[in-house]
């Protein structure tokens, strides 16, 4: 059964703790890349609301919002954020690397490398779990991987129980999908033999029970089923993402930039007028794909669901401030394990 | 003389050789925003962003290079080269051989190595053993603006597959963007030389496989590429202090590698401390070892690189890449033996 007050608290959950990661981040506290999935709740909470106890999951670079939502501790991950010695993976791993045996859910920084790894998954499931199943999730730009359009054929020829979730934001990286994928991406499925569907990630209800059909399929033994989910992601690809910095700082951001830019275009040598601006009108287009990535509220997932919550607003302020304290205790947990003078650890 | 960051360059070189030479395309992921200047000069057909296919990109520059174009491909870090490693070992590196020597692959590809920035194990590996490992296949990697730009263009005109690895911490552009994210909250142990230095006026290309003498000693050879060099350098500092004299062997090239350039000092010094960022076993660090023992010189050996798996925590991050202080001591062990 479809649970909205159940499934609001996931991602609201997601959401808090994914911004607490941000601020910690922000603060200096985590090194290194960030990757938040802030704008895909109702896709990870609306496929993984159906996973239990030996279903497994292959996530990428932006696992942590899944990890949360297979019942990995909110603190183990932002410790692991961290890189604590109490993190889930003992600070080895980072939130790029993230892993936990007990819950089948692992994850890696390799675009598309989550495809063979559900494969494998759903191999061991055909053997020693039945009715057990792998979901892979991956990025629209992880489609024109190799290894992963393999693990689609791979998936369908040996009928393999895995659900493909492709998080489609449109831009990989910097770079415009449509601009480097042929053709689309459920028809590519379909070619390779594992049907597919594509519909919007911003309504979780619909991302549940579309996942619920695919993944009763690959219980059954019919094999997998490819969903592609649209959503935006406001942050970009990662936390600082230059183009986000731009749209938001222009001047700053664009100021040290534009000298070598301008001296570019006008340099003798080099491409025609023509060809140089197209260029220049290709780089203020990506630009402006940014700006409307920014989330309104009609492209939020939390703020859609909230909207149609049937419950009093009183029940409703209490679970909001029950997801608060929850993450808080979370934050506070991670803080008081910084070492002494941790502070200084990422310096 | 002119004044160049360590990415400056790197970017200058690449310009000057694509205006010289129209077979020089670029491609790779994200080049319209990492080549942004380079893009809008030389129009997309030459800067070409192309999807995250590294199989498919890697092995159309093996194509591209055999049917006349120079091709560079920006693979932004070299961990990813495992993705598409058949395009590289099994493509790129054979054709020369099997053709007889009758066809040759002149492409180079790009990317940023090495850690300490906290970005975890599967983005701040090495791996040039990996790639010197291959017949076939050439891998230098700069430590300073000068070199960047001169083995950049080398490179280019060399007629095999070229890796050009850059490291990270030497970086402004990738070093803003995948370890800082435009905060002010986090700094690196950034090492204080190679970062910006003087450049030539004009680029030429330098020599592969020639290692740089950095500095002269008389009683032990440090030896190395990349930030080893510039820790080896401080770490020669503080040992002059205790009254030991070390020289510094930039090797610049880790295939072809200069093993004579290594063998003539330690010659002199009769000690030969091997410093590495990239792992330890089956890599340059025992690559070194043998030529010492080959030769017949009577010389210590001592290394020290990469053991393990490196750890996301930045603090033990930190323990297992090669610093100054483990150089310093290795260095003092040395001498003692």
């Amino acid at each position: 059964m479809f649970d909205s007050v159940s499934l609001y608290r996931k991602m609201l959950t997601c959401r808090r703790v994914e911004e607490a990661i941000a601020g910690l981040w922000q603060e200096g506290l985590i090194s290194g890349e960030m990757h938040l999935g802030i704008g895909e709740e109702g896709i990870n909470a609306g496929v993984l609301d159906h996973l239990g106890d030996g279903d497994a999951v292959a996530l990428d670079h932006r696992g942590t919002a899944g990890m949360l939502l297979r019942g990995v501790e909110a603190a183990a991950i932002i410790k692991e954020c961290m890189g604590l010695e109490d993190g889930l993976c003992g600070g080895m791993g980072g939130h790029m690397h993230l892993f936990s045996k007990d819950h089948l859910a692992a994850s890696s920084g390799i675009v598309g490398s989550a495809g063979p790894t559900a494969c494998g998954f759903a191999l061991a499931a055909q053997h020693l779990r039945p009715k057990k199943v792998a979901v892979a999730f991956f990025g629209e730009g992880a489609m024109n991987q190799g290894m992963l359009m393999e693990s689609l054929n791979l998936a369908a020829a040996w009928d393999l129980p895995v659900l493909f979730v492709c998080r489609d934001n449109g831009t990989a990286i910097t770079t415009s999908s449509p601009a480097v994928t042929g053709g689309s991406l459920e028809e590519r499925a379909r070619g390779l033999g594992v049907s597919g569907k594509n519909i919007s990630g911003v309504d979780v209800e619909v991302v549940w029970h579309e996942a619920a059909v695919m993944l009763d399929r690959a219980r059954s033994g019919k094999g997998p089923s490819f969903l592609r989910t649209t959503c935006l992601r406001p942050q970009g690809h990662f936390l600082g993402d230059p183009l986000i910095r731009m749209v938001h700082k222009p001047v700053a951001e664009m100021k040290p930039r534009t000298g070598p830019l301008v001296s570019a275009a006008m340099s003798s040598g080099g491409a025609s007028i023509a060809q140089r601006l197209a260029a220049i009108t290709k780089i203020m287009a990506m630009i402006g794909r940014t700006a409307r990535t920014q989330l309104g509220s009609a492209h939020d997932p939390v703020l859609q669901m909230r909207k149609k919550l049937k419950i009093t607003a009183d029940d409703l302020a209490g679970l909001e401030e029950e997801v608060e304290l929850t993450v808080k205790d979370a934050l506070e947990q991670a803080l008081q394990s910084l070492p002494a003078g941790g502070e200084e650890a990422t310096k | 003389m002119r004044e160049m960051t360590f990415s400056q360059a790197i970017e200058d070189a690449l310009t000057q050789a694509m205006k010289e030479d129209q077979r020089v395309v670029v491609f790779g992921e994200d080049v319209h925003a990492l080549r942004m200047n380079l893009y809008t000069r030389f129009g997309e057909k030459r800067v070409r962003p192309a999807p995250i296919s590294e199989s498919a990109f890697l092995g159309t520059a093996v194509g591209a290079a055999m049917a006349g174009l120079r091709p560079f491909v920006e693979l932004i870090l070299i961990d990813f080269l495992a993705v598409a490693a058949d395009a590289i070992i099994n493509q790129a590196a054979k054709v020369e051989a099997f053709s007889g020597g009758r066809w040759k692959v002149p492409m180079v590809v790009r990317a940023g190595c090495g850690g300490g920035y906290g970005d975890g194990g599967q983005h701040e590996q090495s791996l040039w053993g990996w790639i010197a490992h291959i017949p076939g296949l050439k891998v230098v990697v700069p430590s300073t603006p000068a070199d960047a730009g001169g083995l950049l263009l080398a490179a280019i005109a060399d007629e095999s597959p070229v890796f050009f690895l850059e490291p990270k911490l030497l970086t402004d552009d990738l070093l803003e963007v995948l370890g800082s994210g435009g905060r002010t909250t986090v700094t690196y142990d950034i090492p204080t030389g190679g970062r910006s230095g003087p450049v030539p006026e004009r680029w030429e290309p330098l020599a592969l496989g020639r290692a740089a003498v950095r500095r002269e000693g008389t009683d032990i050879t440090i030896a190395g590429a990349g930030i080893a060099i510039h820790r080896a350098t401080e770490a020669a500092d503080l040992l002059s202090g205790e009254g030991i004299s070390a020289s510094v062997i930039d090797l610049r090239s880790i295939a072809p590698l200069d093993r004579d350039a290594v063998l003539k000092d330690v010659e002199s010094t009769g000690r030969l401390l091997v410093v590495d960022d990239d792992y330890r076993d089956f890599g340059l660090t025992g690559e070194l070892a043998a030529a010492v023992l080959e030769s017949g010189l009577p010389a210590r050996f001592a290394r020290i690189a990469v053991e393990g798996t490196i750890p996301f925590d930045p603090k033990r991050e930190q323990k297992v890449l090669p610093n100054v202080e483990r150089i310093y001591e290795a260095a003092r062990r040395l001498m003692e033996r």
